[in-house]
Protein backbone atom coordinates (compact mmCIF):
# COMPACT_ATOMS: atom_id res chain seq x y z
CA UNK A 1 0.00 0.00 0.00
CA UNK A 2 2.81 2.35 0.89
CA UNK A 3 4.50 1.52 -2.39
CA UNK A 4 1.34 2.38 -4.19
CA UNK A 5 0.99 5.63 -2.29
CA UNK A 6 4.47 6.69 -3.28
CA UNK A 7 3.83 5.66 -6.82
CA UNK A 8 0.82 7.93 -6.84
CA UNK A 9 2.82 10.75 -5.26
CA UNK A 10 5.36 10.46 -8.04
CA UNK A 11 2.63 10.34 -10.63
CA UNK A 12 0.92 13.47 -9.38
CA UNK A 13 4.21 15.27 -8.95
CA UNK A 14 5.14 14.64 -12.53
CA UNK A 15 1.76 15.35 -14.00
CA UNK A 16 0.86 18.48 -12.12
CA UNK A 17 1.58 21.80 -13.64
CA UNK A 18 0.94 24.64 -11.32
CA UNK A 19 -1.51 27.12 -12.67
CA UNK A 20 0.26 30.44 -13.21
CA UNK A 21 -1.04 33.22 -11.05
CA UNK A 22 -3.57 35.25 -12.89
CA UNK A 23 -3.43 39.00 -12.62
CA UNK A 24 -7.02 39.26 -13.66
CA UNK A 25 -10.13 37.32 -12.76
CA UNK A 26 -12.03 36.19 -15.81
CA UNK A 27 -15.22 34.23 -15.41
CA UNK A 28 -15.68 32.57 -18.77
CA UNK A 29 -19.08 31.69 -20.20
CA UNK A 30 -19.98 28.05 -20.71
CA UNK A 31 -20.53 26.24 -23.95
CA UNK A 32 -21.27 22.73 -25.14
CA UNK A 33 -18.17 22.67 -27.28
CA UNK A 34 -15.96 19.72 -26.43
CA UNK A 35 -12.76 20.77 -28.15
CA UNK A 36 -9.92 20.99 -25.69
CA UNK A 37 -7.49 23.84 -25.76
CA UNK A 38 -4.16 22.67 -27.16
CA UNK A 39 -1.36 22.08 -24.67
CA UNK A 40 1.23 24.56 -25.77
CA UNK A 41 1.90 27.66 -27.84
CA UNK A 42 -1.16 29.50 -26.68
CA UNK A 43 -1.54 33.23 -26.88
CA UNK A 44 -4.31 34.30 -24.55
CA UNK A 45 -6.08 37.61 -24.87
CA UNK A 46 -8.15 38.06 -21.75
CA UNK A 47 -10.92 40.59 -21.53
CA UNK A 48 -12.22 41.22 -18.04
CA UNK A 49 -15.59 42.56 -17.03
CA UNK A 50 -14.39 46.16 -17.13
CA UNK A 51 -13.28 45.74 -20.72
CA UNK A 52 -9.58 45.72 -19.92
CA UNK A 53 -7.43 43.69 -22.28
CA UNK A 54 -4.69 41.47 -20.90
CA UNK A 55 -2.08 39.81 -22.98
CA UNK A 56 -0.40 36.53 -22.16
CA UNK A 57 1.70 34.12 -24.12
CA UNK A 58 3.27 30.81 -23.21
CA UNK A 59 6.88 29.88 -23.58
CA UNK A 60 9.86 31.64 -22.04
CA UNK A 61 11.83 31.74 -25.27
CA UNK A 62 8.94 33.26 -27.16
CA UNK A 63 8.51 35.92 -24.52
CA UNK A 64 12.18 36.75 -24.48
CA UNK A 65 12.27 37.17 -28.23
CA UNK A 66 9.04 39.09 -28.10
CA UNK A 67 10.25 41.69 -25.63
CA UNK A 68 13.43 42.21 -27.66
CA UNK A 69 11.37 42.87 -30.77
CA UNK A 70 8.82 45.07 -29.05
CA UNK A 71 11.60 47.03 -27.33
CA UNK A 72 13.25 47.64 -30.67
CA UNK A 73 9.99 48.70 -32.25
CA UNK A 74 9.03 51.16 -29.54
CA UNK A 75 12.60 52.30 -28.76
CA UNK A 76 12.51 51.11 -25.19
CA UNK A 77 15.57 49.29 -23.95
CA UNK A 78 14.90 46.66 -21.34
CA UNK A 79 17.66 45.46 -19.05
CA UNK A 80 18.57 41.77 -18.74
CA UNK A 81 16.77 41.56 -15.41
CA UNK A 82 13.62 43.08 -16.87
CA UNK A 83 13.69 40.69 -19.79
CA UNK A 84 14.10 37.76 -17.42
CA UNK A 85 11.18 39.03 -15.37
CA UNK A 86 9.07 39.43 -18.49
CA UNK A 87 9.74 35.88 -19.63
CA UNK A 88 8.35 34.71 -16.29
CA UNK A 89 5.27 36.89 -16.36
CA UNK A 90 2.13 35.01 -17.32
CA UNK A 91 0.14 37.98 -18.49
CA UNK A 92 0.05 41.73 -18.24
CA UNK A 93 -2.30 44.56 -19.04
CA UNK A 94 -0.36 47.80 -19.36
CA UNK A 95 0.65 49.98 -22.29
CA UNK A 96 4.22 49.31 -23.34
CA UNK A 97 5.30 52.70 -21.98
CA UNK A 98 4.53 51.53 -18.45
CA UNK A 99 5.73 47.97 -18.94
CA UNK A 100 9.17 48.82 -17.58
CA UNK A 101 7.61 50.14 -14.42
CA UNK A 102 5.50 47.02 -14.03
CA UNK A 103 8.51 44.77 -14.46
CA UNK A 104 10.38 46.67 -11.77
CA UNK A 105 7.59 46.28 -9.24
CA UNK A 106 8.27 43.57 -6.68
CA UNK A 107 6.29 40.37 -7.13
CA UNK A 108 4.28 40.91 -3.95
CA UNK A 109 2.96 44.28 -5.06
CA UNK A 110 1.97 43.47 -8.62
CA UNK A 111 -1.47 42.46 -7.36
CA UNK A 112 -2.06 45.91 -5.90
CA UNK A 113 -1.36 47.73 -9.12
CA UNK A 114 -4.39 48.51 -11.19
CA UNK A 115 -3.41 47.57 -14.69
CA UNK A 116 -5.29 49.66 -17.27
CA UNK A 117 -5.20 47.05 -20.05
CA UNK A 118 -3.32 46.86 -23.32
CA UNK A 119 -4.42 49.62 -25.70
CA UNK A 120 -6.20 48.34 -28.79
CA UNK A 121 -7.70 51.49 -30.25
CA UNK A 122 -7.38 52.20 -33.91
CA UNK A 123 -4.97 55.08 -33.24
CA UNK A 124 -2.75 53.30 -30.77
CA UNK A 125 -3.09 49.60 -31.38
CA UNK A 126 -0.36 48.04 -29.27
CA UNK A 127 -2.29 44.80 -29.06
CA UNK A 128 -1.91 44.36 -32.80
CA UNK A 129 1.85 44.86 -32.53
CA UNK A 130 2.09 42.37 -29.68
CA UNK A 131 0.18 39.81 -31.73
CA UNK A 132 2.21 40.45 -34.85
CA UNK A 133 5.54 40.22 -33.07
CA UNK A 134 4.47 37.11 -31.20
CA UNK A 135 3.61 35.41 -34.44
CA UNK A 136 7.03 36.36 -35.79
CA UNK A 137 8.70 34.96 -32.68
CA UNK A 138 6.66 31.77 -32.69
CA UNK A 139 4.76 31.03 -35.91
CA UNK A 140 3.01 28.04 -34.35
CA UNK A 141 1.19 30.17 -31.83
CA UNK A 142 -2.56 29.72 -31.53
CA UNK A 143 -4.71 32.58 -30.43
CA UNK A 144 -7.39 32.24 -27.80
CA UNK A 145 -9.75 34.89 -26.51
CA UNK A 146 -10.75 34.51 -22.91
CA UNK A 147 -13.59 36.86 -22.26
CA UNK A 148 -15.58 37.44 -19.11
CA UNK A 149 -19.33 36.83 -19.04
CA UNK A 150 -19.92 40.53 -18.63
CA UNK A 151 -17.27 41.77 -21.01
CA UNK A 152 -18.80 44.29 -23.35
CA UNK A 153 -19.26 43.58 -27.01
CA UNK A 154 -17.43 46.68 -28.36
CA UNK A 155 -14.20 45.57 -26.65
CA UNK A 156 -14.51 42.03 -27.94
CA UNK A 157 -15.20 43.37 -31.40
CA UNK A 158 -12.16 45.59 -31.12
CA UNK A 159 -10.04 42.53 -30.30
CA UNK A 160 -11.51 40.53 -33.18
CA UNK A 161 -10.99 43.43 -35.55
CA UNK A 162 -7.37 43.73 -34.45
CA UNK A 163 -6.92 40.02 -35.10
CA UNK A 164 -8.45 40.30 -38.52
CA UNK A 165 -6.26 43.27 -39.34
CA UNK A 166 -3.29 41.04 -38.55
CA UNK A 167 -4.77 38.39 -40.84
CA UNK A 168 -5.71 36.06 -38.02
CA UNK A 169 -9.04 34.67 -39.06
CA UNK A 170 -9.09 31.50 -37.00
CA UNK A 171 -9.04 31.73 -33.28
CA UNK A 172 -10.45 30.10 -30.19
CA UNK A 173 -12.87 31.31 -27.57
CA UNK A 174 -12.14 29.82 -24.17
CA UNK A 175 -15.26 28.60 -22.41
CA UNK A 176 -16.32 26.38 -19.53
CA UNK A 177 -17.89 23.03 -19.96
CA UNK A 178 -21.63 22.58 -20.20
CA UNK A 179 -23.72 19.51 -20.91
CA UNK A 180 -25.13 19.36 -24.38
CA UNK A 181 -28.92 19.53 -24.30
CA UNK A 182 -30.98 17.13 -26.28
CA UNK A 183 -33.05 18.57 -29.06
CA UNK B 1 2.32 5.65 16.27
CA UNK B 2 6.02 6.22 16.70
CA UNK B 3 7.18 3.79 19.26
CA UNK B 4 10.20 3.87 21.40
CA UNK B 5 12.01 0.63 21.23
CA UNK B 6 12.56 -0.78 24.62
CA UNK B 7 16.12 -1.47 25.30
CA UNK B 8 17.18 -4.83 26.57
CA UNK B 9 15.21 -5.51 29.72
CA UNK B 10 17.67 -5.38 32.62
CA UNK B 11 20.93 -7.06 33.00
CA UNK B 12 21.16 -10.73 32.58
CA UNK B 13 23.65 -12.16 34.83
CA UNK B 14 25.97 -9.22 34.30
CA UNK B 15 27.33 -10.78 31.19
CA UNK B 16 28.48 -8.27 28.64
CA UNK B 17 27.28 -9.03 25.18
CA UNK B 18 27.13 -7.00 22.00
CA UNK B 19 23.66 -5.56 21.85
CA UNK B 20 21.68 -6.94 19.01
CA UNK B 21 20.30 -4.00 17.04
CA UNK B 22 16.91 -4.39 15.58
CA UNK B 23 17.00 -4.26 11.76
CA UNK B 24 13.47 -2.91 11.52
CA UNK B 25 13.00 0.81 10.96
CA UNK B 26 9.91 2.54 12.03
CA UNK B 27 8.37 3.70 8.74
CA UNK B 28 5.27 5.37 10.11
CA UNK B 29 6.49 9.01 9.77
CA UNK B 30 7.60 8.42 6.23
CA UNK B 31 4.29 6.92 5.26
CA UNK B 32 2.49 9.83 6.91
CA UNK B 33 4.51 12.23 4.87
CA UNK B 34 3.88 10.18 1.75
CA UNK B 35 0.15 10.38 2.18
CA UNK B 36 0.34 14.04 3.01
CA UNK B 37 2.13 14.72 -0.26
CA UNK B 38 -0.30 12.50 -2.11
CA UNK B 39 -3.25 14.46 -0.76
CA UNK B 40 -1.55 17.73 -1.60
CA UNK B 41 -0.84 16.79 -5.18
CA UNK B 42 -4.26 15.31 -5.74
CA UNK B 43 -5.89 18.47 -4.50
CA UNK B 44 -3.70 20.87 -6.43
CA UNK B 45 -3.76 19.14 -9.80
CA UNK B 46 -6.13 20.60 -12.29
CA UNK B 47 -7.16 17.97 -14.73
CA UNK B 48 -9.87 19.89 -16.46
CA UNK B 49 -8.37 21.90 -19.24
CA UNK B 50 -10.51 24.74 -20.50
CA UNK B 51 -12.81 24.05 -23.39
CA UNK B 52 -12.60 26.09 -26.49
CA UNK B 53 -14.76 27.06 -29.40
CA UNK B 54 -13.08 27.47 -32.69
CA UNK B 55 -14.15 30.41 -34.76
CA UNK B 56 -13.18 31.20 -38.28
CA UNK B 57 -13.89 34.67 -39.44
CA UNK B 58 -14.11 35.35 -43.14
CA UNK B 59 -11.03 36.71 -44.81
CA UNK B 60 -11.52 40.32 -45.71
CA UNK B 61 -12.62 40.46 -49.33
CA UNK B 62 -10.30 42.28 -51.65
CA UNK B 63 -13.06 43.69 -53.79
CA UNK B 64 -16.78 43.91 -53.39
CA UNK B 65 -17.55 42.05 -56.61
CA UNK B 66 -16.53 38.69 -55.19
CA UNK B 67 -19.18 38.85 -52.52
CA UNK B 68 -22.41 37.12 -53.18
CA UNK B 69 -25.71 38.74 -52.45
CA UNK B 70 -27.81 37.20 -49.72
CA UNK B 71 -31.40 36.55 -50.60
CA UNK B 72 -33.89 38.01 -48.17
CA UNK B 73 -35.81 34.76 -47.98
CA UNK B 74 -32.73 32.97 -46.72
CA UNK B 75 -31.74 35.47 -44.08
CA UNK B 76 -32.49 35.40 -40.39
CA UNK B 77 -31.25 38.32 -38.37
CA UNK B 78 -30.64 38.03 -34.64
CA UNK B 79 -29.85 41.24 -32.81
CA UNK B 80 -28.35 40.76 -29.37
CA UNK B 81 -29.68 43.49 -27.14
CA UNK B 82 -29.23 44.41 -23.51
CA UNK B 83 -30.71 42.50 -20.58
CA UNK B 84 -30.21 39.17 -22.37
CA UNK B 85 -32.82 39.83 -25.03
CA UNK B 86 -32.70 38.83 -28.65
CA UNK B 87 -34.52 40.94 -31.18
CA UNK B 88 -35.02 38.95 -34.30
CA UNK B 89 -36.68 39.08 -37.65
CA UNK B 90 -36.61 37.10 -40.85
CA UNK B 91 -35.18 38.81 -43.88
CA UNK B 92 -32.89 41.74 -44.33
CA UNK B 93 -32.94 45.10 -42.51
CA UNK B 94 -34.55 47.08 -45.32
CA UNK B 95 -37.52 44.77 -45.53
CA UNK B 96 -38.08 42.59 -42.47
CA UNK B 97 -40.67 39.97 -43.25
CA UNK B 98 -43.92 39.94 -41.35
CA UNK B 99 -44.48 40.05 -38.42
CA UNK B 100 -41.50 42.33 -38.01
CA UNK B 101 -39.15 42.43 -35.07
CA UNK B 102 -39.85 40.00 -32.29
CA UNK B 103 -38.20 39.34 -28.97
CA UNK B 104 -36.79 36.03 -27.80
CA UNK B 105 -34.58 34.84 -24.99
CA UNK B 106 -31.73 32.36 -24.69
CA UNK B 107 -33.78 29.48 -23.31
CA UNK B 108 -34.57 26.27 -25.12
CA UNK B 109 -37.95 27.65 -26.13
CA UNK B 110 -36.51 30.92 -27.26
CA UNK B 111 -33.85 31.20 -29.87
CA UNK B 112 -33.34 27.46 -30.23
CA UNK B 113 -36.93 26.99 -31.31
CA UNK B 114 -36.60 29.77 -33.86
CA UNK B 115 -33.52 28.13 -35.31
CA UNK B 116 -35.00 24.65 -35.34
CA UNK B 117 -38.18 25.88 -37.00
CA UNK B 118 -36.08 27.13 -39.88
CA UNK B 119 -33.94 24.07 -40.27
CA UNK B 120 -35.96 22.98 -43.27
CA UNK B 121 -34.28 25.67 -45.32
CA UNK B 122 -30.75 24.46 -46.06
CA UNK B 123 -29.67 27.81 -47.44
CA UNK B 124 -30.58 29.72 -44.32
CA UNK B 125 -27.92 32.17 -43.22
CA UNK B 126 -28.11 33.44 -39.67
CA UNK B 127 -26.79 36.94 -39.18
CA UNK B 128 -25.64 37.49 -35.62
CA UNK B 129 -25.43 41.13 -34.75
CA UNK B 130 -24.26 41.84 -31.22
CA UNK B 131 -25.30 45.33 -30.24
CA UNK B 132 -23.26 47.66 -28.03
CA UNK B 133 -25.10 46.87 -24.85
CA UNK B 134 -24.95 43.08 -25.20
CA UNK B 135 -22.66 40.97 -23.08
CA UNK B 136 -19.93 38.67 -24.31
CA UNK B 137 -21.82 35.77 -22.74
CA UNK B 138 -24.71 36.44 -25.10
CA UNK B 139 -22.41 36.14 -28.06
CA UNK B 140 -20.91 32.87 -26.88
CA UNK B 141 -24.34 31.51 -25.97
CA UNK B 142 -25.61 32.21 -29.43
CA UNK B 143 -22.59 30.68 -31.13
CA UNK B 144 -23.17 27.68 -28.92
CA UNK B 145 -26.80 27.63 -29.93
CA UNK B 146 -25.66 27.45 -33.56
CA UNK B 147 -23.55 24.49 -32.61
CA UNK B 148 -26.41 22.76 -30.80
CA UNK B 149 -28.90 23.23 -33.60
CA UNK B 150 -26.23 22.43 -36.18
CA UNK B 151 -26.94 25.58 -38.10
CA UNK B 152 -23.73 25.81 -40.04
CA UNK B 153 -24.25 28.98 -41.95
CA UNK B 154 -23.87 31.97 -39.72
CA UNK B 155 -21.87 35.11 -39.52
CA UNK B 156 -21.09 37.72 -36.92
CA UNK B 157 -21.96 41.00 -38.53
CA UNK B 158 -21.84 44.62 -37.46
CA UNK B 159 -25.11 46.25 -36.55
CA UNK B 160 -26.74 48.22 -39.30
CA UNK B 161 -28.18 51.67 -38.43
CA UNK B 162 -31.50 50.40 -39.80
CA UNK B 163 -31.36 47.56 -37.27
CA UNK B 164 -30.95 50.00 -34.43
CA UNK B 165 -34.00 51.86 -35.63
CA UNK B 166 -35.99 48.64 -35.75
CA UNK B 167 -34.96 47.76 -32.22
CA UNK B 168 -35.82 51.17 -30.75
CA UNK B 169 -39.13 50.90 -32.55
CA UNK B 170 -39.75 47.48 -31.03
CA UNK B 171 -38.79 48.76 -27.59
CA UNK B 172 -41.20 51.65 -27.97
CA UNK B 173 -43.93 49.17 -28.75
CA UNK B 174 -43.19 47.57 -25.40
CA UNK B 175 -41.65 44.35 -26.60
Amino acid sequence: MVDLAFLLVTFFMLISKFAPEEVVVVDTPSSTSDIKLPESDILTISVDKDGRIFYGVEGQHTKRELIDKMGAKYNISFSEAEKAKFSNTASFGVPIASLKQLLNTPESQVKNIKQPGVPADSLNNELGDWIYQTRLSNPKVRIAIKGDNDADVPTIKKVIKTLQDKKVNRFNLITDMEAKPRI
Amino acid sequence: MAEIQEKGGGKKGGKKRAKKQSTKIDMTPMVDLGFLLLTFFILTTTFAKPQTMEISMPVKPKNQDEQSELKASNALTLLLGENDKIYWYAGLPDAPAAPGVQVADYSANGVRKILLDRKSNPDLVVLIKPMEKARYKNMVDLLDEMNITESNKYAIVDVDPRDEKLVTQAQAEGK
